[in-house]
This record gives structure tokens, C-alpha cells and sequence, in this order.
């Protein structure tokens, strides 16, 4: 079991040496070691091994660096939503099926729930919240409001983070652009034919900008 | 089509919506025609502007306190315009906090421990080592299992200590630990041993007369806020329950075979459709906090006071001791009734560990056992004259709601033409799966993609274009403005050409159909409104926001009545310690809620005057409240916020409850047109819907944009459904093959048409603001509309949902019978 808040935030490489990988789980969570470049870090520490305890990792998340527990398990929408409570990052199927996690990696949008919070670790981390806030909405958040790209709203953060990465490879899209980039993220209620002015009105307005 | 009342009182767990015509008819004994006797003499503005008959006024008894008639949308600053989302900011932002959002200090996290057989006697539950697991602070083993149907005499089971599972997902136990993977781990560790009983999943099957009993004896669902469902008092042979031969005043009328007999034409075809699932984004479930003064929870429902009821049942608590929460939902579309089961587990758990719990059930259990709408076989036999008179109309249904009731498919049959010989009968089949709920429109999907097929294959028979047909035996004046205006917007007499015209694979059809559906209204919903002396305007009701936009609505009416923006007036909604508030169902809230809302503005304006007048020391009557300002005769005009500060004291305020509709205590039908547009594709198979003109009424529209957003939902939830969707349970094992979202598959953003919203304004002087909803007929017509249109394109007619390409090939005969699954 995880125990929470153990590592000292202060810690220079965002690990605790307390714990220790045991038995099956090191080839799995190994993998997620190597990809995310984190085995070189962690032996500086003397220690080759995380897990499966929670050791607190540091993510760059919305310009700033936070200090997380997680677990070599723990998903990048767990580490956003359970310890960071920024919710508005949603867990819809938590299988790669409908894009409610949406978050940007270093500008590219990415399934949250299928990616370890490890692996984000010295990436860029950006979330709905940090596209803009109520006070200061995203123009793009701003046009999702104005054309009422939204109804209940659970699909709405994940399908702003997939529009917004478009507009930024994509500053020009047409209609059929933006139904590809949104074609992973489910709506229940219905909403992509909104979303999709939203998004061309956007275009528009910083062409005309 | 005959008069039946559509108010609803509220009662402890009667909320459900689960078969809207059923609810409909219980209710209809509750009210009486008796006009109150502190009511006036009005004169009301009535009818759909531009229409054949256009508009005219008529005297009606209103109650006396009621506010004056709403002048047509024409003349109004704010209501009926295109208003942005009061919370769209929050929503966009990611700051709205949906209950799934909640974290309370202290909070912990549950799992379900799930039934892995689809029918069986529990023997044993061992929670011993899930309770020893890390973190463990409560497990809860199931005493009662929610939302399904249950056997009326207990003595025809063995008697057994645990809830029988009838089918695979059912929940059994539940643990709650301090972090959700611990949660998981400990659920896993729970040891179910089972003894398994014989079980059927398929409909066709369960009918047989030695098939498995789901029953071993009558069984009925409890008329829950969780959707309780079918009529009560109908026969039970086997897994069979029914017939249901409809409402008692628009069910079996004149000799159907005489009928026949006296038809030139006649259409005969049996129609299959599939069960499908609400797959809302957020799941069932609710965040709990028992604490010793009362229970708080944070519920994903679409009614608040249903969920407060149903706890307060529960655990024989005062409802004031239950508060419920629900400030966002992710969505419902009618399976969001009651507590149900995460929400008793929720707070069982909470009670046992002292603790806040979060109970969310994965997508898995959301799709095995929250709910879906029943699937349906439909016999259909229809006769018309020479000259395209409807003479007969004979439908029979089976459909399966799994373990719970409510699969009847006949209430289009029944309210949407004049037919003067019709006979139905419904069945409800048990099987061992997972319960049906009300969805968007029970019912309905379904008997349109019947009805209207056999609508469209009468009209071809009797040689009449089929909205000659329709405007023949449709007596709806709504209905008939929307074929003219959708006709028209569709370029229908261009586009409309014979079956199977184009010469290539690829062949374009166009096709058409109709809605019907009822407004209900509940007579508990009730809004507070108060002005404060600083200006700042609040109104506060129960009612909840499901993604439909009321929150907006509510501010519309508030600001208009005041002379403000709806920016200047604050929502306050979802909280059960405000006024009561009606279930979001059955298209019911706007209904309900808005008339509620207008008496409240209307009354605390007046008392806003007064207080004005008094400080300005002149009579009240001389006082105006308009475009932000308050203005006396005597020419004095100051800002809104302003003549606030001279009131007496900190507030005004007036709490007001909806009226009955005025008028005769009738049944008030909803309509709706579609037309839609397709390419098929005779090599592949592949069906697209390339555009949708869609034409509907709801009574006076509120909200412009809102109101497209529900309708483009209806459109695209009616072509998942009419090509995509399908819940699909092994026959070997009783088990779910597709609980997720890419097998169970929902239609996406590439598969959209173009689509195109058109409302008529329908003044009905019914209430202080007319309005009604369009959440469910936005929803019927679609499926049967694209099924029209292929059979244009194509001329080959498709029996069966979803119409995938398997069973396009199959029905263009490119590919054998029996090759589809
Ligand atoms: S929750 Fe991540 S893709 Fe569905
Ligand atoms: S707005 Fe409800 S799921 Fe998209």
C-alpha cells in the first residue's frame, strides 16, 4: 500500500531509495523505468529499482513542478485526479477507447489514462487547467462557450485539449481536420457538430487577429 | 390520442421515468379537473405563429397569483434567444466539480466485487482477507440488490441468505480503502462461492416453453426512482409477462381484423431492434459522507430529491437528515434515477468506516448492470383505404429490459396517427442480464423504427408520397407545420425520388419520420427567488442541470422578468435543501421547473417594487422594472442595483411552486420531424448519413442554442443507434463480450452528417411560460428516418438494428442468410 507523502518533496531526484521492486512486477514497471529515462536517475541514488510503494516523483505540470507519490502503476490521470486533484483531466473508460484524458506531452495530446505518471516525468505537462482559466478562458475555451460545444460537459476538457493541440500543428483547419482530430474523443450527448464550429470560428478569428 | 393528464405529484419513489406512457397513466387519477377557487378569467395567446392556422386568442381560468401571459418570443429582450451556458466557462475550464470530481478530507475509495456467473445461489461470501488487505477501512456484503425486478411470492425460491444473482456484473460486496488501487486489490480478494443455476440471455430463447427461468415465479419491479417499470397487474407465463394492451384510454379500439377487411392495402413485417446502453461518460455513483447529524452525498443523478428519497428510505432517516449535491452530472439519458446501488453501498460504507466514501462503478459495471433500453421484436400490421386513410393498425411486441420490466414499444403505435381500428399487445421477456432503465425516450426509438417503415411502405402501396400520407392521418397541427417547413429546408420534392434510382454501387436515398411524445410536468417543482440590496439577483431550486442547460433557463426567466442579463443573475441548483425540484426525465424539466421559476421572479418583483415605491414614497403601480433600470411615472430613474440599495432590508424573496397546466386536463402531445439523407455503399455495405433537417417543437423554445445542442444529441444518439450500437452477451457463459467503449461502439465525430435544426414556437397557454421540452423526441425519429432513406436509396428495406454492413450485404442478398451474427 502506498503511504502517502513520505519522500521529502525536497528530494533532488524525485525518489525515495526506501523501497524495492520484488519478484514479477520488475519486468513490467521496468519497462516504464527505461522508457520514461528514469533507471539512470534512480541508480544515482544507489538505488536501481522503484516501487511497488508510492515514491514521490516530480512532474512539470501548468509551468510549475509538483511533487507527486506515485506508484510504478499509477497512471497519469490517476496522479492528475487522486493527489494533485486537478479533475478536470476525466476518466471515462481508462483504456485508451474515448480521449476524456486528454493532456498535452511537450504539446502532443495524449491519453492520460494509458500513460504512466512515471513517464512523464521531464516532459511538459499540460492540462485543461492550465490552457486557461474561467477568469481567462483559452480563445479557443472562449469560442467552445460561445457556440455551446458542450452539454453535460464530462467529454468537454478532453475534446478542448485534442482541438487545441490541432490548432496549434493545424493553425487552418477545415472542417474534416478537425473531425479527424477529434475523431478518438467520445461524446455522449452529442455535441462534435458544435465543437467543430468552435474550433473553425476560432481559426478564423486569429486569422483575422 | 385521447385525454389523459401528464401531472405527476411527488411521492417517495415515484420519480422513475422509466416507461413514460406507464407513468403517465398511473398519474392520470391523481389530479382533478377542478379549476382552484381563487382563479381568474384570462385571455390567452394560443397557436404556432406562421402556420395554417396561425395564432388566436382564447379565454382560460388561470389561478389567480399567476403572472400574466408572456407576450410571443418575438417581443421578449431574452428568453427564446441564443444564450450561451450559464456554467459553459467552468465546464470548458475544467474547474466544474462533478460528484466523480469530489475529494472530501479523508475520503476513501470503493470497489464492487461483481457476480462472475450469470445466474446462481450464493452459498458463501468470505471478506476475510479482503478485510485484512492494507487499507481496508469497510466491506459491505448486499442485502438487497436495486433497480430490477423481484420475484412477488418469496416462497417459490429456496430460500438463500444472499440476493440471487440473476445476472453476470450483479453486484454482491463492496470494500472500501484508502486509495483506489487498494480498493481493487481488496474487491479481488472477496471469495463469492456459487451454486449455479441454469440461465438464458436471448430474448427468442427465454420464450421457449422449457426455457430457464430468470423467475421461478411472477416477478415485478418496484416502481423505484431507479426507473421502475412495466405496468403492474399483467399476467406472467414462464420468462413472459404481458400482455399490456396499453393505456386505458388510447389502447385497443374498434375491430382490427374489419379494419383490415376494408383496407386496400396492407403491410405486414416483423422489425428487430437491439438493446442499447446509456454509456454516459460519467458513471453511476455518488460520493457519501455519513456523519452523525446526517448523510451528504455528491451524486452523478438526474434527480437530486429521488437519490435524497430513496437514502432517506434506506436508512429510515428524515428526509432533512439526507442532503443531496449535485451541482454537475456527466450525463444520464434516463438511468440516473434513484441511489442505486453504489449509492446504498455508498453509504453503508461511509456509516461503517466514519469516513467520506467515493463509490464510481468502472465503465465495465456501468455497462453490465446501470441500465439500458430493452430491445424490441415488433409485429406490425397496417391497412389503409384507396385514398390513404389508416383503417388498422395491429402491434405486438416482445422486448427484453434483462432482469427488470418495461420493454413495450407501442406508445407510437398508439398516440402518433388517427387509425380507428388498432389492437396492441406488449410482452416483457426476462433474461438473465443486466436490467433496462429508462432511456431517452423509452420506448420510442424503437416503435418509430417500426411505425414508420410501415408508414413509409402503406404510403408506396396506396401510390402517395409519404408525407401526403402523414398529413392525411396525422392530426398533430405541430406535426404538420414541421413536414412543411422540413420539406422545404430539405429540398424534399427534388430530392425524393423513386426506390433504387441510382445506377451505381454507390446508391443515395432520402427518407422521413416523425416523433411523438408527451409533456409531463411534475407539480414539485419549486424556485426561490431573491434580490438582494446590493442588486445581486439569486435563484435557487433542487432541480439538477444534466447537460440539457436549465441553469441557463432559469437565468433567462429571472433576467427577463427583471429587466437584467441572465449574467447578472446567479444559479443556484442541485442542492436538496432548496425548493423541490423535478426529475430529470421524459423531456419533463423545462416543463416543469420554468413556471415554478416566472411565479418566483414575478412575485419577489412585486415585492422588490414595493419596498422601492415605499422609499421613494410613491404608489408601487407607478413604478417600471425594465432594461436594467427601475423607472416612477413621475420620470425618477436609477439603476437596478441602485433602487436595490433603498430597500429596507437585505433581501427580498419569494418561493413560488408551479401551477397545474391550465386549461382541460388532457394529454399534451411533443412532435418533431426528421429528414434524413444517405449513401449506401451496395459493395461494402456501408451506410452513411450525409445531412439531417430536423423540425420540432416545445412549446415556447427557451434557449436557441441550448436547444440545437439537445437536438443535434437526439440525432447523433438515433444514428449510433440505428448503426453502431449493440450490447452483445455470449450465450454460453451469460457474460458481456463488449462492457467498454470501443466494442460497444458509439457513434464519433467522422460519422456525423450535416445537420440542420429548425423550431416552430407553439404557444399552448398552458403555463406562465409554455415551455416544454425536447430532450426525447430529439432522440425518436432518427433510426427510422435513415432506415426510410436507405430503403429510398436502395429499395430494399431493413428489418433489423443496428444496420451494419453485414446486414445491408445480407439484404441486398450479396451475402447468405446466417453469415451475420
Ligand atoms: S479515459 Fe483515457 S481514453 Fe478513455
Ligand atoms: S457533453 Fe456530455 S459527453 Fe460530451
Amino acid at each position: 500500500m502506498s503511504k502517502h507523502k513520505s519522500s521529502p518533496p525536497d528530494n533532488s531526484h524525485g525518489f525515495s531509495r526506501r523501497s524495492f521492486l520484488k519478484g514479477a512486477g520488475v519486468a513490467a514497471t521496468g519497462t516504464a523505468v527505461l522508457n520514461s529515462g528514469l533507471l539512470g536517475q534512480a541508480s544515482e541514488t544507489h538505488s536501481n529499482v522503484i516501487g511497488p510503494d508510492a515514491t514521490s516523483i516530480a512532474l512539470n505540470i501548468n509551468g510549475s513542478v509538483k511533487h507527486v507519490p506515485v506508484e510504478p502503476r499509477t497512471t497519469l490521470a490517476e496522479a492528475l485526479r487522486h493527489e494533485l486533484h486537478l479533475t478536470g483531466t476525466k476518466i471515462v473508460c481508462d483504456r485508451g477507447s474515448c480521449s476524456a484524458c486528454t493532456v498535452m506531452l511537450d504539446g502532443m495530446p495524449v491519453n492520460s489514462c494509458t500513460t504512466f505518471a512515471l513517464d512523464a516525468v521531464d516532459r511538459k505537462i499540460t492540462t485543461i487547467e492550465g490552457l486557461g482559466d474561467p477568469e481567462h478562458l483559452h480563445p479557443l475555451q472562449a469560442a467552445f462557450v460561445e457556440h455551446d460545444g458542450m452539454q453535460c460537459g464530462y467529454c468537454t476538457p478532453g475534446m478542448v485539449m485534442s482541438c487545441a493541440a490541432l490548432l496549434e500543428r493545424n493553425p487552418n483547419p477545415a472542417a474534416a481536420d478537425v473531425q479527424q482530430a477529434i475523431s478518438g474523443n467520445i461524446c455522449r450527448c452529442g455535441t462534435y457538430p458544435k465543437v467543430v464550429e468552435a474550433v473553425l470560428a476560432t481559426a478564423r478569428s486569429r486569422k483575422g487577429a | 390520442m385521447t385525454p389523459v393528464s401528464q401531472e405527476t405529484q411527488h411521492q417517495s419513489k415515484k420519480q422513475g421515468v422509466k416507461d413514460e406512457s406507464k407513468t403517465v397513466q398511473k398519474k392520470a387519477q391523481e389530479t382533478s379537473s377542478a379549476a382552484p377557487p381563487d382563479s381568474r378569467s384570462a385571455e390567452l395567446l394560443i397557436g404556432i405563429p406562421g402556420s395554417r392556422d396561425g395564432v388566436k386568442k382564447i379565454q382560460r381560468n388561470v389561478p389567480a397569483d399567476e403572472p400574466p401571459q408572456l407576450p410571443p418570443n418575438s417581443e421578449l429582450k431574452v428568453i427564446g434567444k441564443r444564450v450561451p451556458r450559464y456554467d459553459g466557462a467552468l465546464k470548458v475550464s475544467g474547474a466544474a466539480k462533478y460528484p466523480s470530481d469530489i475529494h472530501l478530507p479523508g475520503m476513501l475509495y470503493a470497489r464492487f466485487v461483481n457476480a462472475t456467473v450469470p445466474h446462481a445461489k450464493i452459498i458463501s461470501v468470505d471478506t476475510s482477507a479482503a478485510e485484512k488487505h492494507p487499507g481496508v477501512k469497510a466491506v459491505h456484503v448486499l442485502q438487497d440488490v436495486l433497480g430490477q425486478a423481484e420475484l412477488q411470492d418469496k416462497a417459490k425460491e429456496v430460500p438463500s441468505r444472499y440476493p440471487i444473482v440473476r445476472y453476470a456484473g450483479q453486484p454482491i460486496a463492496a470494500v472500501a480503502a484508502t486509495t483506489p488501487a487498494g480498493a481493487l486489490e481488496a474487491a479481488r480478494l472477496v471469495k463469492v462461492q456459487y451454486e449455479p443455476k441454469p440461465f438464458v440471455v436471448e430474448r427468442a430463447k427465454a420464450r421457449e416453453p422449457n426455457a430457464p427461468l430468470v423467475f421461478p415465479g411472477p416477478a415485478a419491479e418496484k416502481a423505484t426512482a431507479g426507473g421502475g417499470g412495466g405496468a403492474s397487474d399483467v399476467p406472467q407465463k414462464g420468462n413472459v409477462r404481458g400482455p399490456n394492451r396499453g393505456r386505458h384510454d388510447a389502447g385497443p379500439k374498434g375491430d382490427v381484423e374489419k379494419g383490415f377487411a376494408g383496407s386496400a392495402a396492407i403491410v405486414e413485417a416483423e422489425y428487430r431492434t437491439q438493446v442499447q446502453t446509456h454509456s454516459a461518460l460519467e458513471t453511476h455513483g455518488l460520493v457519501a459522507d455519513w456523519k452523525p447529524d446526517g448523510l451528504t452525498v455528491y451524486a452523478s443523478t438526474q434527480g437530486t430529491m429521488s437519490v435524497r428519497d430513496e437514502l432517506a428510505e434506506i436508512f429510515n432517516l428524515p428526509k432533512t437528515k439526507v442532503r443531496v449535491f449535485t451541482e454537475y452530472m456527466g450525463g444520464g439519458f434516463g438511468a440516473k434515477f434513484g441511489a442505486s446501488n453504489p449509492g446504498a453501498v455508498a453509504a453503508h460504507l461511509s456509516k461503517k468506516a466514519g469516513a467520506p466514501v467515493r463509490m464510481f462503478c468502472d465503465r465495465k459495471e456501468e455497462q453490465w448492470g446501470t441500465g439500458n433500453r430493452p430491445d424490441a421484436h415488433m409485429y406490425v400490421k397496417a391497412g389503409a383505404s384507396k385514398d390513404g386513410t389508416l383503417q388498422a393498425l395491429k402491434w405486438i411486441s416482445y422486448g427484453t429490459a434483462g432482469v427488470g420490466t418495461g420493454a413495450g414499444s407501442a406508445g407510437p403505435a398508439q398516440n402518433m396517427y388517427d387509425c380507428p381500428n388498432l389492437l396492441v399487445e406488449e410482452y416483457d421477456v426476462f433474461t438473465n442480464a443486466g436490467p433496462g432503465a429508462a432511456m431517452r425516450a423509452p420506448g420510442h426509438p424503437q416503435g418509430v423504427f417500426g411505425l414508420e417503415q410501415t408508414i413509409d411502405a402503406l404510403a408506396e402501396k396506396v401510390g402517395m408520397d409519404v408525407l401526403e400520407f402523414m398529413d392525411k392521418n396525422d392530426r398533430s397541427p405541430e406535426r404538420r407545420e414541421e413536414r412543411r417547413i422540413g420539406a422545404e429546408k430539405f429540398g424534399w420534392a427534388q430530392k425524393r425520388r423513386k426506390p433504387n434510382s441510382d445506377p451505381g454501387p454507390v446508391k443515395r436515398g432520402v427518407g422521413v419520420a416523425q416523433a411523438v411524445w408527451y409533456r409531463i410536468n411534475s407539480m414539485d417543482s419549486g424556485c426561490e427567488v431573491r434580490i438582494h440590496q446590493d442588486g445581486s439577483v439569486e435563484a435557487l431550486s433542487a432541480v439538477q442541470d444534466i447537460g440539457g442547460g436549465i441553469k441557463t433557463v432559469i437565468a433567462e426567466i429571472v433576467a427577463e422578468e427583471l429587466g437584467l442579463q441572465p449574467r447578472d443573475i446567479t444559479v443556484r441548483v442541485g442542492d436538496t435543501s432548496m425548493p423541490p425540484g423535478p426529475p430529470s426525465g421524459g423531456s419533463m424539466t423545462t416543463t416543469s421547473i420554468t413556471p415554478a421559476v416566472r411565479n418566483a421572479a414575478f412575485k419577489a418583483k412585486g415585492r422588490f417594487v414595493k419596498e422601492v415605491a415605499s422609499a421613494w414614497r410613491v404608489p408601487a403601480a407607478s413604478l417600471r422594472v425594465a432594461d436594467g433600470n427601475v423607472s416612477s411615472d413621475s420620470g425618477k430613474s436609477v439603476s437596478f442595483k441602485q433602487a436595490a440599495g433603498a430597500m429596507k432590508t437585505e433581501t427580498v424573496s419569494a418561493t413560488a411552486m408551479r401551477s397545474p397546466e391550465y386549461g382541460k386536463r388532457d394529454m399534451i402531445f411533443l412532435g418533431g420531424v426528421q429528414f434524413a439523407e444517405v449513401a449506401v455503399d451496395t459493395e461494402t455495405g456501408v451506410i452513411r448519413v450525409e445531412r439531417v433537417v430536423a423540425v420540432h417543437d416545445c412549446g415556447r423554445p427557451m434557449n436557441i442554442l441550448g436547444l440545437e445542442s439537445q437536438v443535434n444529441g437526439g440525432i447523433l444518439q438515433a444514428i449510433s443507434y440505428a448503426l453502431f450500437e449493440d450490447r452483445r452477451l455470449d450465450q454460453n457463459t451469460g457474460i458481456m463480450v463488449n462492457p467498454n467503449m470501443e466494442e460497444y461502439k458509439i457513434i464519433g465525430a467522422k460519422d456525423m452528417p450535416q445537420i440542420e435544426v429548425h423550431f416552430i414556437e407553439d404557444y399552448l397557454a398552458r403555463s406562465s411560460t409554455d415551455a416544454g421540452g425536447i430532450g426525447e423526441p430529439a432522440k425518436i425519429p432518427g433510426a427510422a428516418a435513415v432506415a426510410n432513406a436507405v430503403y429510398n436509396a436502395t429499395g430494399v428495406r431493413m428489418y433489423e438494428l443496428p444496420m451494419t454492413p453485414a446486414r445491408v450485404l445480407t439484404a441486398l442478398g450479396k451475402v447468405k442468410q446466417g453469415g451475420i451474427a
